[in-house]
């Protein structure tokens, strides 16, 4: 396995299909052998699938683990010793919740992954930041959630970091005001949760006639948008509402889990969503799990080459999707891009961070 | 006040220890210094010495010892 620092000095969208292809097999069955050796839940799991990483050529040969299975099992590959953190999936009543593992030296490879993806999308340096949610989700902290996770890991790229919204999740637009007074003529970072941003922060300027001057910012936003699709708000409709009440010009949506900020796959310019060069997705067939063609729609597999601590290097999602192309983007990154089509139907699952619920 | 005071002074009041908790206290290993109170602090270290951390600096932040290693890439001496 490649260490920390060969890892991070991969560009971010510069290997080409083939190159690309032989890393990641290399460094996943890797991965493999790792987990297998300390997580007896996955050994058994992986000799139950018959493979043997010896005998994989390519990656697309190791099974991919349900991501549900995070809620039924406590997945781990270190001891408690090493543990840094745990994240929880934010559940709702009645939802099992997901424990994802991370030592000190996973944790660490997120948030510099996460540096890297954010610095091409956003450039180098650290932005004036307002984060489009409440302090209330990540002052909880016997409750810290996917969606604080997600939180502090993007805040990374913030400075001078206000949030946009009150403990009670009403939009706070006195601190807001004085904020972009101060940073006037600056770009402006803002994250938030797809649906949080949508019913608390749109949707709110709208009802109060009220207008925010962001011309200049860049809104990155993830977590799903099954809320929003029982509105019927599609993506193209969620960019052109923002662009009404604060003259955002750049909307980017990511896919990824929140809680694992170092594998998400950011939109472009173009309206693509990109796999960088530690991560990729393979579309497979329901109904045998072989591998999709291009513009087949199918079940989205996630790999990943950061995950040291938990056997979460490849995963089958309950999302579906479907590859556009792979080293062929208009905007001149390489890598797979992709859709996401939505959930499937009767997934057990919400999307992540999507479950705040008004009391 | 000193740089050392108020070193100090920004781990006491961003992760609310004592002074005599602070100097041992590593990133993950105790509850005040969570990822929470990770951010807190890299805002009071900027605020009190006037600089603005590089992203790699704010993960590599990981002990107090560390923390003043990293600032005097900044030309700040604790």
């Amino acid at each position: 396995m490649l260490d920390q620092a060969a890892l991070l000095a991969l560009p971010p969208y510069g290997l080409k299909r083939q190159e690309k292809h032989a890393f990641l097999t290399a460094e996943l069955t890797a991965l493999t052998r790792l987990h297998a050796a300390g997580c007896p839940e996955y050994a058994r799991m992986l000799a139950a699938s018959g493979v043997v990483p010896d005998g994989v050529t390519e990656y697309e040969q190791l099974p991919p683990l349900p991501v549900r299975l995070f809620k039924e099992f406590s997945l781990r590959s270190v001891p408690d010793e090493a543990l840094h953190r745990t994240v929880t999936s934010s559940g709702t009543t009645g939802q099992q919740v997901s424990r994802i593992y991370l030592d000190r030296e996973t944790a660490a490879l997120q948030s510099r992954v996460l540096a890297r993806i954010m610095e091409n999308t956003l450039g180098g340096s650290r932005l004036p930041m307002i984060i489009v949610d409440s302090p209330a989700v990540v002052k909880d902290r016997a409750m810290f959630s996917a969606r604080g996770a997600g939180i502090l890991g993007f805040s990374l790229f913030g400075r001078d970091t206000v949030y946009a919204l009150d403990e009670e999740m009403k939009l706070d637009l006195p601190t807001l005001r004085a904020f972009l007074a101060k940073h006037e003529g600056e770009t402006i970072f803002l994250f938030g949760f797809t649906f949080i941003v949508w019913q608390y922060f749109y949707a709110e300027l709208k009802r109060l006639g009220e207008t925010l001057p962001l011309e200049k910012g860049v809104l990155v936003h993830g977590g799903g948008w099954k809320k929003l699709a029982d509105e019927a708000v599609n993506p193209a409709r969620f960019r052109e509402a923002l662009g009404e009440v604060c003259g955002l010009a750049r909307v980017l949506n990511y896919y990824g889990m929140a809680e694992q900020t170092g594998s998400i796959y950011m939109e472009c310019e173009c309206g693509r969503l990109h796999a960088p060069v530690w991560s990729d997705v393979v579309i497979r067939r329901p109904e045998d799990f072989s591998v999709a063609d291009k513009g087949e729609k199918g079940l989205i597999e996630v790999v990943r080459v950061l995950p040291r601590s938990y056997p979460g290097h490849v995963l089958l999602t309950e999302d579906e999707g479907r590859i556009l192309g792979e080293d062929d983007c208009p905007c001149g990154r390489l890598g797979k891009t992709f859709e996401v089509l939505g959930r499937v139907k009767h997934a057990e699952v919400r999307g992540c961070s999507d479950t705040y619920e008004s009391h | 006040m000193s740089n050392r005071e108020k070193y100090l002074n920004a781990f006491v009041k961003a992760l609310e220890v004592t002074p005599g908790e602070a100097p041992a206290l590593v990133y993950g290993q105790s509850k005040a210094w969570d990822s929470v109170g990770h951010m807190s602090l890299v805002a009071a270290l900027e605020d009190t010495f006037d600089v603005m951390l590089e992203m790699d600096d704010i993960v590599d932040l990981s002990s107090f010892e560390k923390g003043k290693e990293i600032l005097r890439k900044y030309d700040v001496e604790i």
